[in-house]
């Protein structure tokens, strides 16, 4: 590591197996996000540009909170780094803040809102969660995962979320199912009303959930990681088509109104650039839903 | 020595340079250079001057380099430019400068550019720095954007001794010249490292990884931080999309993206992380410098390349010099041919591109010939990949997070032309961001007004 890095890694914490959590000193970033923004990290030298979702942020220490998963190389790269030790360059906030924070506090405290959270997707959660009780308002949450092991955050979101809810694919832990078959439960069964899901967590789940919530007639919001380079604008790697319209994630977003987004062409541009071993996670993550006959996946 | 010819300059067998990166020109040595400079009437009422956009004495440092003296010839282009190396390189001289040069009415043009870019080597290799301000004022000064206006800009203003903190939203400064344009034009660890090192060298600080908008906004650096002026150098990187049907699918990039993967990220280079999809049979749509360091690009990184162009040889919007070492290298240009339609195969990926011939017909309000689809011409080119080089405007993130600062209906900054004043109170603007995409030299030439627009003032204020 260069001696002049100057992003600082001030905690290290393992989560779950391959998902980490670091505080790292960015002072003019913490001064200024939001819940709903992400940073660009670039590790080193050679390093690419990573976007992460913002986790937390401490204004005074001058730190944020990045969760990550190990899933390619360059995140492998990230897990090996220890408290002590920097980053080469940690740029942002990016992107708009949810637009929760900014909604009339009227409007605000009439919404019965359910957060949805899939694996990793808890991190980008987890501050608007916190963000909505420190400003007064109590909202439900739901956590899943495939399994126990890779539910991460729950202490800190139970601390927040009125009721938390967790689910696992395999029953390991929580209500056995998906996080729509949880929805579905508390709608038709829990009697539970809500008008406003957030729902954020891998591409495919944030489809489905968007399918479900369209039939329930609940406005979606989800919050979008498709490739990107500069996370500026200068580039268009990272675009949508969102209605009949296409938007720059980086700067447009990361939230959409998850009923207008294209899932079908964001999931075939995220296949884009991935590595073996990023395409192994995400054949898991993503399930069977995508499918080319040409990609590496299916040789293995 | 015949005195109508230009002495010409060494370049890269096509072949061979079709392979790497390495620069395409390998510029005069000091025996051509002086030989070169010997075609200079040093005329009375220079025309050349007056084709630069920042009027640098001509004759002035060509006699430097007549005589022999390199440092002399050095210190007289410092006056003027801060990127005299980078000017050499990229300025499309043809146009400008060399256009007005009286040698021109009955021969080649001194090559003055060649000449620029020889001194400013020598200089480098020889390790001469431009002479430091005398004295510090200690006003601050805050910059956005490290590219050629805002690195212009603040050096100027460094030496009139003002504290300058350029701000960028990246993770290296230099704009355009770091993650546009390519190695092979433009080296970037010889050439345009060394000139930034030189602003910063005047005293000019660089904060990387500051994207004003978001990091932080103009209110709070002139609020908190103590800036008593800002100049906005923040270019015109927004790239545009056709609107036609498939654009998103693999394998569609813009050219701002393959570029900034390739360049900024290095990702010819296998030992940088950052991956590219170099395409086996690739189009780029445009025919503007963007273009052709889209296509070379993709030719270097082992791709069969079309430049696709609407309309004809004649209105090419790149450099003649580009166009030219273009075709040497093997690019295949299908003028005259406008694409209706990306066509993607099951897997989601680029399989070909419908296209369309095109004809001339009267000229339209740019006084080109407007072409127009010839009827029953359309035909499928195979391909895997395509790049859109359709032309950038500026990014909106700055207009739209400073309260009072007016932009125009294409959201350029509307700026004051000889001050570079804006709308708002104490903040000037420069280069791209003003008038769009356009030239490094006409930036640098924005940069250097709005400097002097800061000094005036700051002075009376
Ligand atoms: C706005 C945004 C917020 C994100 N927030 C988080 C977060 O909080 N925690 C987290 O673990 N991950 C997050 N991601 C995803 C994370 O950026 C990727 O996991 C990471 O880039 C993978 O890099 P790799 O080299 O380790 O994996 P590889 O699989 O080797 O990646 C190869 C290439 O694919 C691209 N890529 C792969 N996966 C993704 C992905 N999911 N999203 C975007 N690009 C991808 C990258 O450009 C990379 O160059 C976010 C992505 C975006 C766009
Ligand atoms: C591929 C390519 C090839 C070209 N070839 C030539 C050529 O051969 N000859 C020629 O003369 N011209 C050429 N040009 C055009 C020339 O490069 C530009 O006109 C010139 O760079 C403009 O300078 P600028 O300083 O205004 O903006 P830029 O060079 O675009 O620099 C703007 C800088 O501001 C930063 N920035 C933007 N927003 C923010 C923000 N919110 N906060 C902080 N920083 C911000 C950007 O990251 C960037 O570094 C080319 C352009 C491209 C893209
Ligand atoms: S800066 Fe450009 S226009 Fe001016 S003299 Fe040099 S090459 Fe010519
Ligand atoms: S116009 Fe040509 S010949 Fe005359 S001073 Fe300029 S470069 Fe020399
Ligand atoms: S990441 Fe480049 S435009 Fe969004
Ligand atoms: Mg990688």
């Amino acid at each position: 590591m260069a001696e002049n890095y100057k992003y600082t890694i001030t905690k290290k914490e393992a989560l779950a197996n391959s998902i980490y959590l670091m505080d790292v000193l960015a002072p003019r970033v913490a001064k200024n996000c939001y819940p709903g923004q992400f940073v660009i990290v670039k590790i080193d030298e050679k390093g690419e540009r990573i976007p992460l979702t913002i986790c937390d942020y401490d204004r005074e220490a001058g730190t944020v909170t990045i969760v990550f998963q190990a899933i390619g190389p360059s995140t492998q790269l990230m897990s090996q780094y220890e408290e002590g030790e920097a980053f080469r360059d940690f740029t942002g906030p990016l992107g708009h803040k949810s637009e929760l924070i900014d909604m009339p506090r009227e409007e605000l405290s009439k919404k019965q809102i359910l957060f949805v959270a899939g694996g990793v997707g808890s991190a980008p959660v987890y501050p608007q969660v916190k963000w909505m009780k420190e400003n007064g308002y109590d909202v439900d949450c739901i956590i899943g995962a495939r399994n126990k092991d890779l539910i991460i955050l729950e202490d800190r979101m139970r601390k927040w979320a009125k009721n938390l809810y967790i689910t696992t694919d395999d029953g390991s832990y929580g209500f056995k199912g998906n996080v729509n078959e949880c929805i579905k439960d508390l709608v038709n069964n829990q009697g539970k009303k809500y008008d406003l899901v957030v729902a954020i967590g891998p591409m495919i789940m944030m489809k489905f959930v968007c399918i479900l919530t369209k039939e329930l007639g609940i406005k979606t919001i989800v919050s979008m990681n498709p490739v990107m380079v500069d996370g500026t604008g200068m580039c268009g790697a990272c675009r949508l088509s969102i209605g009949n319209e296409v938007k720059f994630a980086c700067v447009d977003g990361p939230e959409f109104d998850g009923h207008l987004v294209n899932f079908d062409e964001a999931l075939q541009r995220l296949q884009m650039y991935k590595s073996p071993g990023g395409k192994k996670i995400l054949r898991e993550k993503e399930g069977a839903t995508h499918h080319h006959p040409g990609c590496e996946c299916h040789e293995e | 020595m015949d005195v109508l010819k230009k002495v010409p300059v060494r370049e890269q067998d096509p072949k061979v340079r079709a392979t790497n990166f390495e620069e395409v020109c390998y510029g005069y040595n000091l025996e051509e250079a002086q030989a070169e400079a010997s075609r200079c009437i040093q005329c009375k009422n220079p025309k050349c001057v007056g084709g630069c956009p920042v009027n640098i004495d001509i004759p002035g440092f060509i006699k430097e380099i007549t005589n022999g003296d390199i440092e002399k010839a050095f210190k007289v282009i410092g006056q003027y430019s801060a990127l005299p190396a980078v000017c050499g390189r990229v300025c499309p001289q043809e146009s400008q400068c060399e256009e007005r040069c009286i040698r021109g009415i009955k021969g080649d043009p001194v090559s003055i550019g060649k000449l620029e870019r020889f001194t400013a080597d020598w200089a480098r290799e020889h390790n001469i720095k431009p002479e430091m301000p005398k004295e510090k004022n200690g006003r601050k000064v805050a910059v956005i954007g490290a590219g050629p206006a805002g690195l212009t800009c603040a050096g100027d203003l460094a030496k009139l001794g003002y504290d300058v903190t350029i701000f960028e939203a990246l993770h290296e400064p230099g704009g355009v010249l770091v993650y546009g344009i390519p190695e092979f034009r433009l080296p970037k660890e010889t050439v345009v490292k060394a000139e930034i090192e030189n602003v910063k060298a005047l005293g000019v600080k660089i904060e990387t990884n500051v994207v004003i908008g978001k990091s932080t906004t103009i209110d709070e650096l002139m609020e908190e931080e103590g800036f008593e002026a800002v100049f906005i150098g923040s270019g015109a990187g927004l790239p545009k999309f056709m609107g036609i049907p498939g654009e998103n699918a693999n394998g569609v990039f813009s050219a701002n993206e393959y570029l900034t993967r390739n360049n900024l990220m290095k990702a010819f280079d296998k030992s940088y992380d950052t991956p590219i999809i170099a395409g086996k049979k690739v189009a780029v749509v445009g025919g503007g410098n963007v273009a052709m360091d889209a296509a070379r690009t993709a030719l270097r990184l082992g791709a069969e390349v079309y430049i696709v162009y609407r309309r004809g040889e004649a209105e090419l919007p790149a450099r003649v010099e580009e166009v030219h070492h273009a075709k040497e290298e093997g690019i295949i240009f299908k003028l005259l041919t406008n694409p209706k339609e990306i066509l993607v195969n099951e897997d989601g990926w680029v399989c070909g591109m419908r296209c369309v011939e095109m004809e001339l017909g009267e000229p339209d309000e740019s006084g080109r010939r407007r072409p127009v689809e010839k009827k029953d011409s359309e035909f499928v080119l195979e391909l895997d990949t395509v790049i859109m080089s359709l032309g950038t405007s500026p990014n909106p993130l700055i207009s739209s997070t400073t309260e009072g600062l007016e932009v125009n209906r294409h959201k350029c900054i509307v700026a004051d032309e000889e001050t570079g004043m804006s709308s708002r109170e104490g903040v000037f603007a420069g280069g791209d961001a003003v008038t769009g995409a356009a030239t490094v030299i006409l930036a640098m030439g924005a940069g250097k007004k709005a400097a002097a627009g800061i000094d005036r003032y700051l002075k009376s204020k």
